[in-house]
C-alpha cells in the first residue's frame, strides 16, 4: 500500500511511465543503470509493474541509508534494500556479492549502479567490475540496461530540494552474457555502452548545445 | 454558472464535440485505424477533457479558476525548463521560482492586488533571478541562462495569467458576466488553432514559415483565421463588445495567437525538440496547446481595458486588508 502509494507519487512527481507487463519467465533480472541522483533506483522501482516491484530489490550504500530513522525505514521496510558498505574494511566483513547473490536466490531482482558512485556532471563514469562478478556466478541472470535521463537535473548531488522537471527512465533489450573469451574490462565497456545507447533520442538537447 | 449564457456557449462547444467524435468514429469504420485517424481520435478525446476541466474550473467561480491557471502555469514552465538545458548553478533559482515567485504571483492576481500583480514579476522576480544565480557562482553561459529563465516566467506565468484576470476587468454594464469573456477567448484562439489546422491541410500551399513550423500555411492562416473570425462575431451576444467590435477583437485573437504559436514553435525547435511534452495524448504538452493563448490573453487583457476606458489600477490597486494589516504593524 504504501510503496503503491509512493511509487505513484515518484512517476506523478518525475514524469516517469509505468511499463507494461514484463514476461514472467521465472529468470532473475537485475536492472543496471547510469546514477547521477538519490532518485535514481526510485525511479526505475516505481517504473516496474507492481508485481516485479514487490520483489525487485535497489543495491545501495549502506553508510546513507542507515542514517536516521526515515532512511533506515525506507531502505528497509519499503525499498527492502540491499545495503553494501563503502567503507573497505567493512567491506571485506560483510561480502557484497555474497549479500547480493544471496538476495537473487530467495528470488529477487536487483538494481544497481555500476558506476559505483553519483556522477556530478551528468555523464556516464566507468563501470566498476560488480556486474561482471554477478554474471559470473549466475550466468542465467538477465542484465537489463536503463537509461536515466534528467534526473541529476530533478535532484542533482547535494541539493534537498527536487525540481519539478520531468525525467525519463528508458529500458533496453537484455544484454548478452560475456562471449567465450571477452575480458572484464571489454564487457563492462559493452555493457556501460549499452546504457548510453538508450541515452540517443532523448528528451533534452546537450547542455553545451547553444539555443 | 448561472448565467445562462455561458451554458449556451458551453453547450455550443459540446455539440460541436459530439460531431466531431461521430465523424471521426465514421471515418475510422470507413477507413480503419489508420495512424492519421487514431491520432484524430486521440485529439478529439483530450479535446473532451480539456473542455471538461475548462469548464469545471470556471462553475468552480473565482477559487476554481485561478486554481486551474496555477496548475496549468506549473506544468506549463515544468515543460518549458524540462527542454531548456539549465545547469546545477540555476537549481536553487529555479526551486524559489517553481515554489515562490509562481504561487505568489496567482496570489496577488486572485486576492486580486493589480498592482502587484503587474509588477511582481517583470520588477520582483526578474531582479531575484540573475541574483540567486549569481551568488551560485556559475558564470558560464550566465546571460544566457538567466535570459532562459526569466523568458519561461515571463511567457509561462506572466503572460498566461492574463486569462484569469479577465475575470476583474471591469466593464459597465457586464458585471458579473466575465467568465463569459474567458471563454470567448480561450474558444476564438483555440478554434482559430483547429480551423487553421483543417484550412491548412485542405488548401495549404504556401508555408510561413518552413523552418519554424511547417504546418503553418498562409491559406491555412487566411481561411482558417476568417472562420474563426467569424465564429467569434458570431458569439458577439456573450461579449460586452457590438457584433463589429467583437469581429475586430476575434481578428486580434486569431493575429495573437498565430504569432504565439509561431514564436513558440521557434523556442521549441531552437532547443531542438517537436513536441513541448507528452502530457496531452495527441496534442503534445500542455505547451503545444497554450502556445496560441500565451500572447492573445495579455493583448486581448489590455485592448479591451482600452476599449471600455475601465481602470484596473483604481478599482484593484491594493486589498483593503493589505492596508489595513500594513497600517496595524507600522503603528502597534
Amino acid at each position: 500500500m504504501t510503496s503503491t502509494l509512493l511509487a505513484f507519487l515518484v512517476r506523478l512527481a518525475t514524469g516517469v511511465r509505468l511499463l507494461h507487463d514484463l514476461p514472467e519467465d521465472g529468470k532473475r533480472r537485475v536492472y543496471f543503470a547510469n546514477h547521477s541522483s538519490h532518485l535514481d533506483f526510485m525511479v526505475i522501482w516505481a517504473a516496474l509493474p507492481a508485481l516485479q516491484r514487490a520483489s525487485t530489490r535497489p543495491v545501495a550504500a549502506a553508510e546513507y541509508w542507515e542514517k536516521g530513522p526515515l532512511r533506515k525505514w525506507l531502505s528497509s521496510r519499503v525499498f527492502k534494500a540491499v545495503l553494501i558498505p563503502r567503507d573497505l574494511a567493512r567491506m571485506r566483513h560483510e561480502d557484497p556479492l555474497g549479500k547480493m547473490l544471496a538476495a537473487l536466490e530467495e528470488g529477487s531482482d536487483l538494481i544497481v549502479f555500476p558506476e559505483g558512485t553519483r556522477s556530478d556532471s551528468g555523464e556516464v563514469g566507468p563501470f566498476k567490475p560488480g556486474l561482471h562478478h554477478l554474471i559470473s556466478k549466475r550466468p542465467d541472470l538477465v542484465l537489463v540496461p536503463v537509461f536515466l535521463e534528467n534526473l541529476s537535473r530533478i535532484l542533482p548531488k547535494g541539493e534537498l530540494f527536487p525540481l519539478p522537471l520531468m525525467g525519463q527512465a528508458v529500458f533496453g533489450h537484455p544484454l548478452a552474457p560475456p562471449a567465450d573469451g571477452e575480458t572484464k574490462a571489454v564487457f563492462l565497456e559493452r555493457a556501460r555502452d549499452a546504457v548510453l545507447q538508450l541515452s540517443r533520442g532523448h528528451l533534452t538537447p546537450l547542455p553545451d548545445e547553444g539555443s | 454558472m448561472k448565467d445562462p449564457e455561458l451554458l449556451y456557449l458551453v453547450g455550443g462547444v459540446v455539440a460541436v464535440l459530439l460531431i466531431a467524435s461521430l465523424v471521426t468514429r465514421l471515418l475510422i469504420r470507413k477507413s480503419g485505424e489508420t495512424p492519421v485517424l487514431v491520432n484524430l481520435r486521440q485529439r478529439v478525446n483530450a479535446w473532451w477533457w480539456m473542455m471538461l476541466i475548462f469548464s469545471s474550473s470556471l462553475a468552480l467561480g473565482r477559487g476554481g479558476v485561478f486554481g486551474f491557471y496555477t496548475l496549468l502555469s506549473f506544468l506549463a514552465l515544468r515543460e518549458f525548463i524540462t527542454l531548456s538545458p539549465t545547469p546545477r548553478g540555476d537549481h536553487r533559482t529555479l526551486t524559489w521560482v517553481f515554489f515562490l515567485i509562481l504561487p505568489l504571483h496567482y496570489l496577488f492576481a486572485w486576492a486580486p492586488w493589480y498592482g502587484m500583480y503587474l509588477i511582481w514579476i517583470p520588477v520582483y522576480a526578474f531582479v531575484f533571478i540573475p541574483i540567486r544565480s549569481a551568488l551560485a557562482g556559475d558564470t558560464d553561459r550566465f546571460l544566457e541562462r538567466t535570459s532562459r529563465i526569466q523568458w519561461g516566467v515571463l511567457t509561462c506565468v506572466y503572460f498566461l495569467s492574463h486569462l484569469p484576470m479577465l475575470l476583474y476587468l471591469p466593464i459597465p454594464g457586464y458585471e458579473g458576466q466575465n467568465a463569459k469573456l474567458l471563454f470567448f477567448v480561450v474558444l476564438v484562439t483555440q478554434i482559430s488553432d483547429v480551423m487553421q489546422y483543417i484550412f491548412g491541410k485542405l488548401f495549404g500551399k504556401t508555408k510561413i514559415a518552413p523552418k519554424v513550423s511547417p504546418s503553418k500555411t498562409r491559406e491555412g492562416l487566411l481561411y482558417g483565421g476568417a472562420a474563426a473570425t467569424l465564429i467569434g462575431t458570431g458569439l458577439w451576444w456573450a461579449t460586452p463588445f457590438p457584433p463589429l467590435a467583437a469581429a475586430a477583437m476575434s481578428a486580434l485573437l486569431v493575429a495573437a495567437g498565430f504569432f504565439g504559436g509561431l514564436v513558440m514553435s521557434a523556442v521549441k525547435r531552437s532547443l531542438g525538440a517537436k513536441d513541448w511534452g507528452c502530457g496531452i495524448p495527441g496534442h503534445g504538452g500542455v505547451l503545444d496547446r497554450l502556445d496560441s493563448l500565451l500572447f492573445a490573453g495579455p493583448i486581448f487583457f489590455h485592448i479591451t481595458g482600452y476599449y471600455f476606458g475601465t481602470h484596473m489600477a483604481s478599482s484593484h490597486a491594493q486589498p483593503t486588508w493589505i492596508k489595513e494589516a500594513l497600517r496595524l504593524w507600522m503603528a502597534p
